[in-house]
């Protein structure tokens, strides 16, 4: 039987998260993402997994981090102020190296905003939100589908390499209801993180490995652990000492660079032959890909470059595609007022045109908005 | 300026002059009619109909104004009174988040202090706003002593997001993240019992209150708005949404949630309980329950649902037992509260 469901983006997270294997959930309530925790609070005990509301969005990532630890697959889901407060918490789990997922829904900002308005806003804050240099992988899905399958992929991704995974919808994903075909979506077989394993006496919970990412302990398995918000040698204990230090951090900061291929993602539509080229993401992309059926409709010659591995950035992908494509100007429309276009510069380098599309006002971005500039554009 | 001169200003400003003698008669007016008009909130604003927090909000700025400040949390109540372009209030307000009410008005309290200005602050929030996200700034509040009167509407979930539990919701009710079914009734957690814990900040006065009651809330409202030091007031309101009840019985809602004892109505100052509203005859706690679609699920055939009734009619026990509020005096429902209330209490040193 086929599993055709009018799925709506935030309940898609939810059971997204449940198929990879997640039985932890902690959250607090904020518009636009209750929907996830409601649906956790539903969906959590049929499968024999916790959902507890905690008693703000510092608590529920604290304890995401606490369940995490003590060995389960975890997430949590809020909107900006909520991700903005779960920041420190963010920090710790990146610097410990504790597997977690957290969704963040984004509405108009900064502060109380619009809660119900989709916005991009926090395209810098899922990046470079938590203090200190970190690694920390963002991942953005543009339909209901995608944050099923994205969603999955985040609690995956976490689990392999060691690192929080933010899902960053906007509310017009999350709130976007589509028919969703659960059966296309592949089974993935189960991952879990890599468990300490071998002679105790030789364990280091932050062991310098091959791939970087250092196994984890058990609770109960009888491995000595120490975990710790200070800067840590490979024996988990704090140090200051400069030259262990730097190497402790140098490997986590760096250790994403190794798995690239594992966690890049990113779609193209129609950028063979592309003069212009779109890049967006979440509901942005989606009016971009009506636009450039509209602009192709007009014989101009327009693609769309749609990254869903937002961060790291797919750079070597993009760069490929202009160069391949040998299109002169890069439009980049976004939900704010120019966070995307900054990355995008960086990354071409001037090897193309980019100019920046942005809408702040609390309605989504047109496809006659994308288009209309891109003419303007190509005169 | 002075406080004096202000005040006139703002009397003058908000229409009715606090009357003087009859002309003719010489007769000296009216205690009503010798206070100046001020409404507190003004109509027009967007909450839901039968909101019994748009009315306890009212209550108490009628009587707490107009020369306060009010630093409002996230919510309802700053949503629904200030709907672009218009606002429901006449004092200087401020929204800022959820979690800060009580530390932005200990800012205000500083600053207006500093500057030697005797304007009262209050600070708003909801039990979300209170109970949980905010109970820290609000636990540092009366630690230091601001001289604020904090008053939490509590409405026992997050209605602003959805209908949500918070650590105020009452045991066995369903909402959105604690809902009924197979594996649960409703919510498995106990109500979180704030004041006691406010009380143990042995702060002068902290009390609890109920839109079904207005004189005794208004009474505890001015007698907090005499005191210079952090104050706290709880005032049970009703949201017809969140409890599934019908909006003309907001007020019945609330009554019935006083004379069963699942909220009872308490004074306490410097952590000592100084006075309860008494019950004359307890109701059964299934009048108040089986008002409300957040409790039907106790009314079926499930076995577990008669276990959930006992054990909330235990704790409204457990509440007239240990605030002594079978005590002898005029029933609150003949009076509306105004009559049932002396400052000996009698349940004072009980506890």
């Amino acid at each position: 039987m086929s599993q055709r469901i009018n799925l709506q983006g935030n309940h898609a997270c939810a059971l997204g998260a449940i198929r990879a294997g997640c039985r932890f959930f902690a959250g607090y309530p904020i518009t636009p993402s209750s929907e996830v925790a409601e649906s956790m609070a539903r969906e959590l005990p049929k499968v024999g997994g916790t959902f507890i509301q905690m008693e703000d969005e510092i608590a529920s990532m604290a304890a995401v981090i606490g369940a995490s630890m003590g060995g389960m697959k975890s997430m949590t889901a809020t909107s900006g102020p909520g991700f903005s407060l779960k920041q420190e918490n963010l920090g710790y789990a990146c610097g410990a190296e504790i597997p977690c997922v957290i969704v963040n829904v984004m509405r108009g900002g900064p502060s109380t905003g619009m809660p119900t308005r989709p916005s991009q806003g926090d395209i810098m804050q899922a990046r470079w939100g938590t203090h200190g240099d970190h690694p920390i992988i963002v991942l953005a899905p543009a339909s209901a589908a995608e944050a099923f399958s994205e969603t999955s992929r985040a609690v995956e991704l976490s689990e392999q390499l060691r690192v929080p995974v933010v899902v960053l919808l906007d509310e017009a994903i999350g709130h976007l209801v589509e028919t969703v075909d659960l059966d296309a979506i592949p089974e993935t077989p189960e991952v879990w993180r890599k468990w300490a394993e071998g002679p105790k006496q030789d364990y280091e919970p932050y062991a310098v490995t091959d791939d970087m990412v250092p196994p984890m302990s058990r609770p109960g398995d009888g491995y000595r652990t120490h975990t710790t918000g200070l800067t840590h040698a490979p024996n988990g204990f704090p140090t200051q000492n400069p030259a262990i230090a730097e190497a402790a951090l140098t490997r986590t900061t760096t250790k994403l660079d190794l798995h690239r291929e594992r966690y890049e993602s990113w779609r193209v539509r129609q950028c063979d032959d592309a003069d212009l080229l779109i890049v967006a993401i979440g509901i942005s992309a989606r009016a971009a890909q009506a636009a450039v059926d509209d602009l192709r409709a007009d014989g101009v010659k327009a693609g769309l470059f749609r990254p869903v591995t937002l961060w790291p950035f797919p750079e070597e992908a993009l760069r490929e595609v202009v160069a391949s494509s040998g299109a002169k100007t890069v439009l980049v429309p976004e939900m704010n007022q120019g966070q995307l276009v900054l990355e995008v510069e960086r990354v071409l380098k001037g090897s193309a045109g980019t100019v920046g599309l942005g809408r702040i006002d609390g309605e989504a971005i047109t496809p006659d908005q994308i288009a209309g500039k891109a003419r303007e554009i190509l005169g | 300026m002075s406080d004096e001169t202000r005040l006139t200003e703002l009397r003058q400003k908000f229409g009715r002059q606090p009357a003087a003698p009859d002309e003719t008669t010489g007769a000296e007016p009216t205690p009503r009619e010798a206070q100046p008009r001020f409404r507190g909130l003004e109509s027009g604003h967007r909450a839901c109909q039968g909101c019994g927090e748009a009315l306890a909000a009212r209550l108490v700025m009628e009587c707490a104004g107009p020369d306060v400040m009010v630093a409002n949390a996230t919510g309802c109540l700053e949503v629904f009174t200030t709907a672009w372009p218009e606002s429901a209030w006449r004092v200087p307000w401020a929204h800022s988040l959820f979690e800060n009410a009580a530390a932005v008005a200990s800012g205000m309290e500083a600053a207006m202090k500093a500057r030697g200005r005797n304007t009262k602050v209050l600070a708003f929030g909801g039990d979300g706003g209170t109970y949980d996200i905010g109970f820290q700034a609000l636990s540092g509040m009366l630690e230091r002593y601001h001289n604020v009167l904090y008053v939490c509407y509590d409405n026992e979930a997050y209605m602003n997001t959805g209908i949500q539990r918070s650590s105020s919701t009452p045991h066995a009710a369903t909402t959105t993240t604690s809902p009924a079914g197979r594996e649960r009734m409703g919510k498995r957690h106990l109500k979180k019992d704030l004041l006691s814990i406010i009380a143990a900040h042995h702060i002068p006065y902290a009390a609890s209150a109920s839109v079904a009651f207005p004189q005794d809330l208004q009474r505890k409202v001015r007698y907090a708005m005499g005191i210079d030091g952090p104050t706290f007031l709880v005032v049970h309101s009703p949201c017809p949404l969140g409890w599934r009840h019908e909006s003309r019985l907001t007020i019945n809602v609330a009554r019935r949630a006083v004379e069963c004892g699942l909220f009872p109505l308490v004074e306490l100052e410097r952590g000592s309980l100084t006075n309860v509203m008494p019950i004359r005859d307890q109701r059964p706690v299934t009048d108040y329950l089986q008002l409300q679609g957040r409790f039907a699920h106790l009314f079926g055939d499930d076995p577990r649902a008669q276990q959930k009734r006992d054990h909330l009619q235990a704790l409204a026990d457990y509440n007239v037992q240990v605030y002594g509020l079978t005590g002898a005096g005029p029933d609150p429902a003949d009076t509306g509260g105004a009559a049932a209330v002396g400052r000996s209490g009698v349940a004072a040193g009980r506890r």
